[in-house]
């Protein structure tokens, strides 16, 4: 073993060495964008009109009634959502990953066509779906039935309704993290229970299951998560219903008169309760390593399911109808039928939607180009600044690479919709006047795609042993030479991959850009909550489908190009 | 509170129209009127475009935006449709932050053009339709604005889940538990026909009017167009308030739904044109205006959009009643103004949302 190069950046004979300027730079800038923010949203939430500091936001908050209410509404609504996650994406995960169940892999994929699929647009497909009265669903239930015009199967304007779809694109983070966690379990374990004596079933669980149960725990945290800090579904769904979520309430108090310090308050719970679960989950998976204790492992072995394999194929199925083949099929129908709430035949058939989209939306054009230019632009930075901190901190490159990389995966811990707050409060006014521009917006994607991007292209730099590095450096070149012509040929796949995935992520964001955008500014996203408004469904359905069809295309791109198996989570909004 | 709606006299007449730009000034301080000259053209179309912000329905915008495009090439009109409050709220934080945007805006909440006068944010402009043809009350007396278009607020239904004898007749009829769970309505915070509507109901109605309403269980949307789509969805049975004219569009498509006009009164919800003195294509921008209120362009809003003018040159649609024929609630812009903040609060408690 020899003395790392990297221990003695001062001998190098080819110039300075940048790392330093290029440490504090991007520190710099991650603080700029994380800390200023939020440091508005707390300051806000502390004064008065005056500037004067006041207890007075949080007790106004406490005492008004439609203030309170929204807080116990969501604390119920993550609650339920998360126990009829793990409910439904645990006994899924443990299928794909240890039984010998067919269509495996497609479960897989098609689990990831509910990640990426917005939750915007997926509640607004199940108001196609299972509007009380003109839901198809309903109408096919009446129809098979017989049952009277008014009788209901399903309503999803309703508190279980909201529950219903949240959890709908919500479990993906269950299943990804148990089925991650089931594929690491190794096999000496079960085969060491087998040949003890345990059947197929006790080992299962008494060995597999207590071995995924930390996998479970996080992700019951994370889908709790997921749902307390949503936007979009409760958006379309809750408002019809009658009642709000937080993050609807936080939303409906920059309505005229806008009463911004009242929504800064009401964002730090949120944000308080986020730190506090994103904690709880990192001490719970922190503690999974005994799991995958002992030298190499063998394969998992997969139990045999027998005949129960094709029902437990037809579970999955049954699962998957509902984040995947009823909703995309209920948008396809509305964008070629004439009434939204009908099925699609000889009589009603249109173009005149895409039409409508295409040709006389004039703000169509606008919209994608500007999410476009977002994504594109968002993805390309956003990578780049992923790489180099993911490089300076795995490789332990300077003194501060630790809190580099804490800052970078900070805004994990900050929900879209307090994001958009805090910028909407920072880049008002002076000194940085970005509101109204692009910029704003790309800020604010940026901060929210830096954990995820950071997190992969740091297990792929982890991937690459630094010994290549080190020979380049040792040959004289400096860092940033080294990184570029060893480093980033090996990284390329991830590199893409990455870029991918952020740009999925940010051309499907919601929350922060409805506080963010101007007309000149509006994305796709907000176009189709916009159009919500109005009734426009047909319309939506239209823009839902091209947004679908670019995402897939781009999500099986990168699905194509990804060499290991790190697993993103893509945030929701 | 057994009907005890109609404390007040509501409305004497059916031209009882005294709506909100009656202002106390006797000398008009408008400026002459301007006609569509050459090089105002000219001048337009080096502009290239015009950004009109607008709470009317999202399609019909869009029409008088291509009708505007035919008729003068090389002049793109944007539209930035979304509700009345929430352009207004809009507006507000764009100008906040000195973003100047917006050139011609439309709202269906006349109570904000008071306060963009007020803020001094509106351009006097006087096209000459409206100094020829418009009705004193019907255009600001310093040139600021004028009445693009007249909507009426009406309860509707759905003529399949509805027969013909069972029609709600008035807002008291809706109060009747056999409509429970089967009314939507729109929302005062996001649209200004619906606030307006709101105004006027709680003062001619009383809020327990709309306090038993909100116990029947109504679905909640938000913008005023959104009730009579879903009423042609199927997805409700009667409207308590939405736009009479997208319920004219639909049931002219062949959509099974139905205008019904209230005994007590149909609430008026006026919608002006204005023009913002920082216009970014501020040439454009009078052109726009100066074809908003032309007898072709409002004869559009009728025929197309369902909408009622003020433009005597416009003919009303066969199959529309006639606006002089339908009892309405008395418009106070003024009233809204004064009041909104309030309204928006108490409706939030009263139908939790």
């Amino acid at each position: 073993m020899t003395v790392t190069a990297s221990d003695q950046p001062v001998r190098i004979t080819h110039g300075f060495d940048f790392t330093k300027l290029v440490l504090y730079g991007f520190a710099l800038a991650l603080c700029l964008l994380i800390v200023l923010p939020m440091s508005w949203l707390v300051y806000y939430g502390f004064v008065d009109k005056s500037g004067a500091f006041t207890l007075q936001n949080f007790i106004t908050l406490a005492n008004d009634p439609t203030l309170r209410e929204p807080f116990v509404t969501t604390f119920i609504l993550a609650f339920s959502t998360s126990l009829i996650c793990c409910a439904v994406a645990a006994p899924m995960g443990w299928l794909v990953a240890r039984t010998d169940m067919p269509f495996r892999r497609t479960v897989r994929l098609m689990v990831t066509a509910s990640f990426v699929t917005p939750p915007f647009l997926g509640a607004i497909a199940w108001e196609l779906l299972a509007a009380p009265n003109s839901g198809l669903l309903n109408k096919v239930y009446r129809m098979m039935t017989g049952a009277e015009s008014d009788a209901v199967l399903f309503n999803i304007y309703s508190f279980p309704g909201l529950i219903f779809v949240i959890a709908c694109y919500t479990f993906p983070y269950v299943f990804v993290l148990v089925a991650n966690a089931l594929d690491r379990t190794p096999g000496e374990l079960e085969d060491a229970s087998s040949i003890l004596g345990g059947g197929t079933w006790v080992t299962a669980r008494r060995i597999t299951i207590p071995l995924a149960l930390p996998a479970l725990l996080a992700g019951a945290l994370v889908a709790f998560l997921q749902a307390m800090t949503l936007f979009g579904s409760p958006a379309i769904l809750a408002l019809p219903a009658g009642f709000h979520t937080m993050t609807t309430k936080i939303w409906s108090l920059f309505q005229y008169p806008p009463k911004p310090e009242l929504a800064a308050a009401a964002s730090l719970p949120l944000l308080i309760l986020t730190i506090m679960l994103l904690r709880a989950e990192h001490m719970i998976l922190g503690r999974r390593s005994y799991a995958v204790l002992g030298g190499k492992n063998s394969a998992p072995r997969l139990i045999v399911l027998g005949r129960l394999r094709w029902l437990a194929l037809a579970f999955c199925f049954i699962v998957l109808l509902n984040p995947v083949f009823l909703p995309y099929g209920a948008l396809l129908n509305a964008s070629f039928s004439k009434v939204a709430s009908q099925f699609v035949s000889f009589s009603n058939f249109t173009f005149h939607n895409i039409y409508f989209v295409f040709f006389e939306l004039s703000a169509t054009r606008l919209a994608l180009y500007n999410t476009f230019v977002l994504g594109i632009a968002t993805a390309t930075i956003g990578t780049i600044v992923a790489v180099v901190i993911s490089y300076l901190t795995t490789r332990e490159a300077v003194t501060g690479h630790k809190a580099l990389g804490f800052l970078a995966t900070a805004p994990v811990a900050i929900p879209g919709i307090v994001l958009g707050v805090g910028l909407f409060l920072s880049y008002t006014r002076p000194p940085f006047v970005l509101y109204g521009t692009l910029w704003i917006l790309l800020l604010a994607f940026l901060t929210l795609a830096m954990p995820a991007a950071y997190q992969q292209m740091q297990s792929a730099f982890k991937a690459i042993h630094p010994e290549l590095e080190d020979a380049s450096r040792i040959l004289g070149a400096t860092r940033l030479r080294a990184l570029r012509e060893i480093t980033a040929p090996l990284l390329r796949t991830s590199v893409i991959a990455t870029w991918c995935f952020v740009f999925v992520g940010t051309i499907r964001e919601l929350s922060a850009a409805i506080m963010l955008f101007t007309s000149e500014t509006k994305v796709i996203s907000v176009l189709i909550f916009d159009l919500n408004e109005s009734g426009d469904l047909a319309a939506i359905s239209v823009l839902g489908i091209i947004m679908l069809i670019v995402t897939s295309c781009i999500v099986a791109l990168a699905n194509r190009l990804r060499s290991g198996g790190g697993n993103v989570r893509l945030r929701d909004n | 509170m057994p009907r005890g709606f109609s404390r007040r006299d509501v409305l004497k007449g059916s031209g009882a129209l005294a709506l909100g730009f009656g202002s106390t000034r006797v000398v008009s301080a408008a400026p002459p009127a301007s006609a569509v000259t050459p090089e105002l053209i000219a001048a337009a179309r080096k502009e290239g475009k015009i950004v009109y912000y607008t709470s009317i329905d999202l399609p019909l915008a869009e029409k008088i935006a291509k009708s505007f495009e035919a008729k003068y090439p090389g002049i793109a009109v944007r539209v930035e449709r979304t509700g009345a409050e929430r352009v207004f709220q809009r507006i507000g934080q764009e100008y906040a932050s000195r973003i100047h945007a917006v050139d011609v805006v439309n709202s269906s909440d006349a109570a904000h053009f008071i306060v963009w006068k007020r803020d001094g944010l509106l351009a006097a402009y006087v096209p000459e339709d409206v100094a020829q043809h418009y009705p004193g009350d019907h255009k600001n007396d310093d040139g600021l604005y004028a009445s693009f278009r007249i909507g009426l607020s009406v309860i509707g239904c759905n003529t399949d889940l509805v027969k013909p004898e069972d029609r709600p007749k008035s807002f008291a009829d809706l109060l009747n538990p056999k409509w429970k769970g089967k009314i939507v309505k729109a929302h005062p915070s996001y649209s200004g026909t619906i606030m307006t509507a709101t105004y006027q109901l709680a003062r001619d109605l009383g809020w327990p009017y709309l306090e038993k309403l909100a116990q029947q269980n109504v679905m909640q949307v938000q913008s005023a167009s959104d009730p009579p789509k879903k009423l042609a969805l199927g997805e409700r049975a009667v409207q308590a308030d939405g736009n009479e004219y997208n319920l004219f569009q639909l049931r002219e498509a062949g959509q099974p739904v139905e205008p019904l006009y209230a005994s007590e009164g149909t609430p008026l919800a006026i919608g002006p044109n204005g023009l913002f003195k920082n216009a970014p294509n501020p040439n454009a921008a009078r052109l726009f205006q100066s074809y908003c209120f032309t007898a072709e362009c409002q004869q559009l809003v009728i025929d197309v959009g369902g909408l009622r003018s003020m433009h005597p040159l416009t003919k009303e649609k066969a199959g529309h009643r006639p606006l002089k024929d339908i009892k309405t609630l008395k418009d106070d812009a003024e009233g809204v103004e004064k009041h909104g903040e309030e309204i928006r609060a108490r409706y939030t408690k009263v139908f939790k949302v």
